[in-house]
């Protein structure tokens, strides 16, 4: 059963087993560094579909199925799948589920879905409410600008804080059942609180989302009585390069924590910075679901990694809340993966 | 570089206007061809993905003139054809040439009260 450790954090007795991941992404996001990490890359933004929202629906289920074919488990049993996206009401998710036809729970946490969906994945896993779900989180570039800022062709130029919304979609399989045998467990999760340091330029959401990244490690940090040493990555989502500096700031102003010689952030990682034109790096539901979903599970699948504490994070604005001066609240919710 | 785009597409209006008037058009005529011709140029290259990567590093160059205007309509009529013709490319064409149009409109009407105070005295 989970239980509360100190404060914020859940720990997870029974451990649910990370036993299928995958992850599918764009042209441009398989030209990166990672490229050869992902399971799927499609060519074609529209990935074969007729409009840029379909083609986000679709990178979701193929990372779905990748992952279940990959864990070896069916559709039917999957108990319960929490997925989300970037799109208006949810629809990236929601639209693939009508064919996969598992009990669906849709989230919102901006570009933190990925580690929400794992938390919630494995408190429903670990206290037998279920013993198959699914985690999954996606982004589309084409759908995120269209929503959020302007029509693709249009010529505009981007501020060096801005970040590039990655095409992709990660899913990860969690269960309890003993015939699994991978060593990745979660062992530990803690659910952030939103935090608003008025930071209001819709082009710099690294900066909105730092500070809550600070308070959500320092929380988890404290209530398991750890230390940045402690731990082989300290991985946040889409803070960018930008975001990365002022987290690492951040900490050690604010608590006297020195992260620097652990952290690493999924949006620096995903892009090449000098050649891929994307400025202050990845942002989206769909970065931090690509990169833990290939690189590390990979790496922690091969014992190079045994434990990370992986940390999305999330930049709550809309569309009108922009127009209408509001500052950006953050949130980041943790995730801590260890190898058995 | 801002300068350099902006008065490279000035200079190429300007070979236009003498064009057109070698042509044999008048003035007025002249100034209509030049601008819809570069509405037109602007909206090949929008449709073709060439525009947005000339605007990435001309900035206000292509902006300013006639051609940051075209790119504003057509860049939306592009993107919204998924959602069909009416509601779709219609509803959103000025989506970011709206508000130059209102503003536009309404410093007109201004400018032609202010004209037509000074023409009183």
């Amino acid at each position: 059963m989970p239980e509360r450790k100190g404060n914020y954090t859940i720990s997870f007795t029974n451990k649910p087993q990370v036993v299928g991941y995958a992850a599918a992404v764009g042209k441009k996001e398989s030209e990166g560094p990672l490229g050869s990490f992902f399971d799927k890359a499609f060519t074609d933004e529209l990935c074969g579909e007729k409009s840029f929202e379909k083609a986000e629906t679709h990178l979701q289920k193929t990372a779905i199925t990748t992952a279940l074919k990959k864990a070896k488990i069916t559709k039917n049993d999957i108990q319960c799948a929490f997925a989300g996206d970037l799109l208006n009401q949810c629809i990236g998710s929601s639209f693939g589920m009508r064919d996969l036809k598992f009990p669906f729970s849709g989230l919102y946490g901006a570009c933190s879905t990925m580690a929400l969906s794992l938390v919630l994945s494995g408190v429903f896993v670990d206290s037998g409410a279920a013993q198959n779900t699914v985690a999954a989180a996606s982004s589309h570039f084409c759908s995120a600008e269209r929503q959020y800022r302007y029509p693709l062709e249009y010529g505009g130029q981007r501020p060096q804080s801005a970040q590039w919304t990655v095409t992709g979609a990660g899913c990860v399989v969690l269960s309890n059942q003993p015939k699994h045998t991978s060593r990745t467990v979660i062992d530990r999760a803690i659910i952030g609180s939103v935090r608003d340091l008025n930071v209001t330029d819709p082009n710099n959401m690294g900066a909105a989302m730092a500070p809550a990244a600070a308070q959500t490690i320092a929380q988890f940090l404290t209530d398991t009585d750890t230390k940045p040493e402690d731990y082989d990555l300290i991985l946040t989502g889409d803070l960018g390069s930008t975001g990365s500096r002022l987290l690492i700031e951040l900490l050690k102003d604010e608590n006297n924590i020195d992260i620097s010689g652990v952290h690493n952030d999924c949006g620096v990682m995903i892009f090449e910075p000098e050649t891929q034109d994307v400025h202050s790096g990845g942002s989206g539901c769909g970065c931090s679901a690509a990169v833990l979903c290939s690189y590390i599970l990979d790496n922690m699948a091969a014992g190079r990694l045994k434990k990370v504490f992986f940390v999305g994070t999330g930049a709550l604005l809309s569309p009108t809340s922009t127009l209408q001066k509001e500052s950006i609240p953050g949130i980041a919710h943790g995730v801590l993966l260890i190898n058995q | 570089m801002a300068f350099l785009v902006g008065g490279a597409i000035c200079c190429f209006g300007e070979a236009l206007k003498c064009l057109f008037t070698k042509a044999g058009l008048n003035t007025d005529e002249t100034k209509l061809a030049v601008c819809s011709t570069l509405i037109v140029i602007t909206a090949i290259l929008t449709g073709s993905g060439i525009f947005d990567k000339i605007a990435k590093h001309a900035g206000a160059g292509t902006a300013v003139p006639i051609t940051g205007f075209a790119n504003a309509v057509v860049s939306p009529a592009i993107e919204f054809k998924t959602e069909g013709l009416v509601l779709g490319v219609a509803a959103n064409m000025f989506k970011i040439a709206g508000p130059v149009i209102v503003y536009g409109t309404v410093a007109s009407v201004v400018y032609g009260i202010i004209y037509w105070i000074t023409t009183l005295f």
